[in-house]
């Protein structure tokens, strides 16, 4: 039973770690054709558009899901630096 | 006229309060206040400012403030520093399943007179908890040569049980005229936990009445002083955590962004909860005794982050998904959705959905049985037992006068414990072991 149950987790884990492979190379093959010319960053330049465009808000989001769920880090560093877990 | 007035009156106010807490700052950090408040070294700080009250129904209840001051200097250095506190009070699961029976539990302080109850058929909660953590970041970032970015800070944060310092550094590389960057990261922090009344042995009996330890009696508690609800191994214990981050950052158009993160995290150490116990019960489902948990010493997570940014014509949509997997046998997935609709005159409204879930870690049980083997690991806390959450919020924002602005937050936060197959014997079968937590997330900000 514990071992369907951990070759079903390798299998999944081998799955993910594959995506992530093909996304990366698919990234890194087309990066080179994306993205803009520096005059067309009016949108990307606004502060909204940042990809953590609101610090303070994404601090304490952390803080709070680190504190009540089992995941952290992600986006930035897994972090710590409280005992409320 | 009237207008312009109140725009100089606001203006002067923003001026005052930065002068305030530059002033602050600058006596924090021992600087020379009184020469330097007065001239425009610190006009280009910028202030975020945001107060957040985090209230669970019947639990935990927490307010933290934040002032964050950052500062950009003419080569494009940039240093940001951060102060955050928070006040914690309430009741939290303390592992124990619930009893057709009421059930008398010793307060982590230890004195024999101070005991914490929890009603039949109720999940026991420990009220005694309360706590106040202060938590200070420093980070400074600037350009290197050729497209780089170097970024170094370093935190310490203290409560009255715990601390932690910490120290990260980053480095970024710009390719493809800025519309590619990797980056790689590294976070060291040391980590310090001192519970009240000292380390638990592991699956130890949780003490009551004439059997609470006290004083001299403390054969084992290096400490020696005070009464003990348990018995202990040391009086403090500590962790080490290493986070490693790898970043590919690209822009696709005109409008849309993407991230992607992959994230290595290694912990070793003492990782157990110190306060959380577990119910021993016989076949009939009924407690015998409390026992305090044990959870491995290690624990390696890794995460794969992805984001994306797209920009329409008056709205933006910010759009993450997380796939995080440990060796505790835990993995989760997180979707987190916000969607920005810009208003009339710069406000906008920000709508926000996120989904979790996560499955158990193999040493997760909700009781212990008298009967059965003593397992090397196990904690009863449903924080590393199956669940879900989701969280529903909304956010609106608004420009003030003379570059400052509000926004204020709402959020409604629910976590679904699960059961992961465990039967529930006896009297247990008629209690809820896995109790919905409602929460209310509200939050103000401003910046300056």
């Amino acid at each position: 039973m514990s071992t369907t149950k951990n070759s079903k987790v390798t299998l999944k884990k081998a799955a993910i770690l594959k995506m992530g492979v093909i996304m990366l190379t698919l990234l890194a093959s087309g990066c080179s054709s994306l993205g803009v010319e520096p005059w067309q960053r009016d949108l990307l330049a606004k502060e909204e558009m940042a990809l953590t465009s609101a610090p303070i808000d994404a601090a304490l989001d952390d803080h709070i899901y680190f504190s009540k769920e089992a995941s952290s880090g992600g986006r930035s560093f897994g972090g710590g630096g409280c005992g409320c877990n | 006229m009237q207008l312009s007035q109140h725009k100089k009156s606001s203006k002067n106010h923003s001026k005052k309060l930065k002068n305030l807490l530059t002033t602050a700052t600058c006596a924090l950090l021992g600087a020379n206040t009184a020469a330097e408040a007065n001239t425009n070294v610190f006009e280009n700080w910028k202030f975020d400012t945001a107060l957040m009250v985090y209230s669970e129904v019947n639990r935990v209840s927490a307010a933290e403030t934040i002032i964050a001051a950052s500062k950009k200097f003419k080569n494009d250095e940039v240093l940001n520093l951060k102060v955050t506190l928070d006040a914690l009070t309430g009741a939290s699961a303390n592992g124990a399943v619930a009893q057709p029976n009421p059930q008398t539990f010793t307060s982590p302080s230890g004195s024999s007179g101070s005991n914490y109850r929890a009603d039949a058929n109720k999940t026991p909660l420990d009220d005694t908890f309360k706590d106040t953590r202060v938590q200070a970041n420093a980070q400074w970032t600037q350009p290197l040569s050729n497209d780089y970015t170097w970024s170094i800070g370093g935190n310490f944060s203290k409560e009255f049980d715990y601390l932690s310092v910490g120290t990260n550094t980053n480095i970024a590389k710009d390719f493809n005229q800025k519309n590619t960057t990797l980056s790689a990261g590294l976070a060291l922090s040391y980590d310090q936990v001192k519970p009240s009344g000292g380390i638990a042995k592991p699956f130890t009996p949780m003490l009551f009445g004439d059997n609470v330890i006290s004083g001299a009696d403390a054969e084992s508690d290096d400490e020696g002083d005070g009464s003990n609800n348990k018995i202990t191994t040391a009086n403090s214990d500590n962790k080490t955590t290493i986070d490693l981050l790898f970043g590919l950052t690209q822009v696709i158009n005109r409008r849309m962004i993407m991230q992607f993160n992959y994230s290595y995290s290694q912990v070793n150490g003492y990782l157990t909860d110190p306060y959380k116990l577990l119910s021993v019960i016989n076949d009939g489902g009924l407690t015998q005794q409390y026992l305090f948990e044990n959870r491995p010493d290690t624990r390696t997570k890794q995460a794969f982050y992805l984001q994306t940014k797209y920009h329409f014509d008056s709205s933006i949509i910010d759009a993450s998904f997380r796939y995080m997997t440990d060796d505790w046998n835990i993995s989760s997935q997180t979707v987190d959705l916000r969607y920005r609709i810009n208003l009339a005159n710069d406000n906008y409204i920000e709508p926000h959905v996120r989904y979790y879930t996560q499955t158990a870690a193999d040493f997760y049980q909700p009781y212990l049985e008298k009967s059965a083997v003593l397992p090397e690991f196990a904690s009863a806390d449903y924080r590393v037992g199956k669940m879900d959450t989701y969280t529903l919020g909304i956010k609106y924002g608004m420009p003030l006068a003379s570059g400052t602005s509000m926004a204020f937050r709402v959020e409604y936060y629910h976590q679904t414990p699960k059961d992961a197959g465990f039967s529930q014997p006896g009297v247990l079968a008629d209690q809820n072991l896995y109790k919905g937590i409602d929460a209310v997330i509200a939050q103000v900000s401003y910046s300056f």
